[in-house]
C-alpha cells in the first residue's frame, strides 16, 4: 500500500514538474554558434523538378513545405531539418562545408526511445561524410540496438541535407 | 586649249555633284529634331525598363508573400489543428508459416498490431500498443486482444523521464523491441519467450535517466507475476503474467536496469527484477522470484552478435520440491549480412524452464530478407533436443517462414 502510494505521488511529482519544453536548443542557437554570434540572412531551396523528386528519395516521402531554408556562408551551410523516427519528429541541424558533413546535432527529440542518437558518442560517426553518385552516405554508421528508426532518421537527414547543399552550389555557380 | 576645256569640264561636274550632296544633308534644326526623337525613345525604353523591373520586384514580393502565408498557415494549422498532427500511429505484423516434425503444418498471422500515440506537449505524450494474436479472438479461439502498452510519459529534465500506465518491462533485447524486421528467426527467441516472458508488460510507474557516456537507467514499481503452483503450468513464468486485466496487486514488483550503448553498435545491459510473491498468495508454497538478466549486442559493420542469459530464483518449499526454484537459459546468436538486404544467422539456445518441453537445447540457422527497410521475409531452420522425452515434450525438426512489416 505504501509503495503503491510512493509511486502515485512520484507520477504526481512528474506531472507538476515536466519541462515547458522538450527541445535541447533553440533554432536560433544552434545557428548563433554555427556562425559565431552572425548567421546569415536565410535563402531557400524550392522543392520543386528534381529536388523535388530526389528529396522524396532520400527521404521516402516528399517534404512537407514548398521550400526548405537554409544558411550559408562561403560555401559552408546550415540546415534544419526533420524527419520521424518511429512515430514523432526528430529536430536535427546539420552543417555541410565543402561537400561533406561538417556536424549533426538533435535539437529536439521527441521518441520515447531512441535517445542515444542525441550524443556525440553516436553523431560524431557523422563527421566528415559524403554522399555518393546514388545520393548514399560514403561511410557506414554503426546503429544503436533499440534505436534503428531514430538512426534511420538522422542518416536520412545527413543525406538530405548533403543533396540540398550540392542544389546551393549549383544554384551559386549558375549565377552570374 | 582642248585639254584645259576638258578639265573645266570636269570640275563643272564635280562641283555640281558636291551642290547636290549638300543639298541631302540634314540642317542642324533636323540633327536636333531626330537626337530629341531619340532621346524621347530612350527614356521611353528606361522607363519601360524600369517598369519590367519594378513588375519582376513586385512578382518576386507578391510571390514570397504568398510562400510566407503559407507557410504561416501551415504553422497556426499544427498549432490549432493539435489532434491530427499531434497523433501519430504506426504498426506491425507478422504472418508465420511452420513446418514441425510430427505435427500438423501451422499458418498463422501471429501479431497484428497498431500503435497510437499523442502528443499533449513538448514534454508530455501518451503511447499505445493494441495487439491482436492469431487473427480471431474470442470464446473458444485461439486469439487475444491485448493493450500492451499504455501509458502517459513526463519529460523531466533533459536526461530524465517519468512515465505511468501500462509498459514493457525493461529487460532483454527483444521485450521493448520486436518489430519482425529487427530481429533474426520466424518466432522470437525461446530464451525471451520462456524465461524472460516476452512480451512482458505491467502496470505501474517508472523512471528513466540517461547521460551523455552512453549509460542509462531505468527503475519501476509495477505488478507482479501471479503464477500457478499447481496444474500442467505450475511455476511456468510465462503463465504467471496477468497482463494488467484485474491484475491481483497485494505483492508489488520492482525492476531496475543498467545499460550502457556508449561505442556505436554495442549494448550492454543487466536488469534485476524482484517479485515480493510470484504467487500474490501465502501458504502456496511459492514466495518472491528475483530475475538476473544480461546482454550483449555487438554489431560492426556487416558482422553482428547477440547474446543472453537469465536466471529466475525462486524460494518456496513446492517450487523448490518440483525443482523449479532455480529457471534459466541462455542464447549466442551471431549474423552476417552479405548484402545490405540480406542477413544470415545462426543461433544456439539452452533452456531450463518449468515444463518438460521447456528443457532444451536448440540449433537453428536462417535468413532474413528486406526488399524495403520496413518489410522482411524470414526462412530459418530448427533443431531442438529436449532433455527429458515424455508427453508434449519430444525433440523436432523444423522449418519455418514468415513475412513482417512495420510502419
Amino acid at each position: 500500500m505504501r509503495v503503491t502510494i510512493l509511486a502515485f505521488l512520484i507520477l504526481l511529482s512528474a506531472a507538476a514538474n515536466a519541462m515547458a519544453d522538450g527541445s535541447y536548443q533553440s533554432s536560433e542557437d544552434f545557428l548563433e554558434e554555427v556562425f559565431a554570434g552572425s548567421p546569415p540572412a536565410p535563402g531557400f531551396i524550392w522543392l520543386k523538378g528534381d529536388v523535388k523528386e530526389k528529396t522524396g528519395e532520400i527521404l521516402g516521402h516528399s517534404y512537407p513545405g514548398i521550400r526548405i531554408r537554409y544558411w550559408g556562408k562561403d560555401k559552408r551551410t546550415a540546415w534544419i531539418l526533420e524527419e520521424v523516427g518511429k512515430t514523432q519528429p526528430i529536430t536535427a541541424g546539420l552543417v555541410v562545408d565543402g561537400n561533406g558533413l561538417e556536424s549533426i546535432r538533435v535539437l529536439a527529440f521527441r521518441e520515447s526511445r531512441g535517445w542515444e542518437v542525441r550524443y556525440p558518442f553516436f553523431t560524431d560517426q557523422f563527421s566528415g561524410i559524403r554522399l555518393t553518385v546514388a545520393n548514399e552516405l560514403d561511410r557506414h554508421i554503426d546503429g544503436i540496438s533499440g534505436a534503428t528508426l531514430s538512426v534511420r532518421a538522422l542518416q536520412k537527414l545527413a543525406r538530405l541535407a548533403l543533396y540540398l547543399h550540392q542544389q546551393t552550389i549549383s544554384k551559386n555557380d549558375a549565377s552570374p | 586649249m582642248r585639254r584645259k576645256l576638258l578639265q573645266m569640264v570636269c570640275a563643272g561636274y564635280l562641283l555640281s555633284g558636291s551642290f547636290s550632296a549638300l543639298a541631302d544633308t540634314p540642317t542642324i534644326e533636323q540633327l536636333w529634331e531626330i537626337i530629341q526623337a531619340q532621346q524621347a525613345e530612350i527614356e521611353a525604353l528606361k522607363k519601360q525598363q524600369q517598369e519590367t523591373a519594378q513588375q519582376a520586384t513586385d512578382a518576386d514580393e507578391k510571390a514570397e508573400a504568398a510562400v510566407v502565408a503559407v507557410e504561416e498557415v501551415d504553422a497556426k494549422t499544427a498549432g490549432v489543428a493539435s489532434w491530427v498532427d499531434k497523433t501519430t500511429i504506426g504498426g506491425y505484423g507478422e504472418l508465420h508459416y511452420q513446418n514441425i516434425e510430427g505435427e500438423d503444418n501451422d499458418l498463422d498471422l501471429h501479431r497484428f498490431v497498431l500503435f497510437f500515440g499523442h502528443e499533449f506537449t513538448d514534454s508530455i505524450r501518451f503511447f499505445s500498443e493494441f495487439e491482436i494474436e492469431h487473427d480471431v479472438a474470442g470464446e473458444g479461439q485461439n486469439g487475444e486482444v491485448e493493450v500492451e502498452q499504455a501509458y502517459v510519459e513526463f519529460d523531466l529534465r533533459e536526461n530524465l523521464q517519468a512515465k505511468g500506465g501500462v509498459f514493457l518491462m525493461p529487460v532483454g533485447i527483444l521485450n521493448e523491441t520486436h518489430e519482425p524486421g529487427t530481429f533474426y528467426g520466424v518466432e522470437r527467441n525461446d530464451v525471451e519467450n520462456i524465461i524472460v516472458p516476452s512480451t512482458w508488460w505491467e502496470g505501474g510507474a517508472a523512471l528513466n535517466g540517461f547521460f551523455g557516456n552512453g549509460v542509462s537507467w531505468d527503475l519501476a514499481i509495477t505488478s507482479g507475476l501471479k503464477m500457478e503452483t499447481e496444474g500442467d503450468n505450475a511455476f511456468r513464468v510465462r503463465s504467471g503474467r496477468q497482463k494488467v486485466s484485474e491484475a491481483t496487486a497485494n505483492d508489488l514488483s520492482y525492476i531496475g536496469r543498467l545499460k550502457y550503448t556508449g561505442i556505436p553498435g554495442l549494448e550492454l545491459a543487466g536488469t534485476v527484477n524482484y517479485q515480493t510473491d510470484a504467487s500474490q498468495g501465502n501458504n502456496d508454497g511459492l514466495g518472491r522470484g528475483i530475475l538476473y538478466e544480461t546482454h550483449a549486442i555487438y554489431q560492426q559493420g556487416p558482422f553482428g552478435l547477440r547474446a543472453l542469459y537469465a536466471r529466475w530464483d525462486f524460494n518456496g518449499s513446492a517450487v523448490s520440491a518440483a525443482g523449479d526454484d532455480d529457471q534459466f537459459g541462455w542464447y549466442v546468436e551471431p549474423s552476417y549480412k552479405p548484402w545490405q538486404k540480406v542477413g544470415l544467422y545462426t543461433r544456439y539456445e539452452k533452456l531450463d524452464g518449468a515444463r518438460d518441453q521447456d528443457q532444451f537445447d536448440q540449433w537453428e540457422v536462417g535468413a532474413n530478407y528486406w526488399p524495403h527497410e520496413d518489410v522482411v521475409l524470414k526462412v530459418d531452420y530448427r533443431s531442438r533436443n529436449v532433455d527429458s522425452n515424455s508427453s508434449g515434450a519430444d525433440d523436432f525438426d523444423a522449418f519455418d517462414l514468415g513475412i513482417g512489416y512495420q510502419f
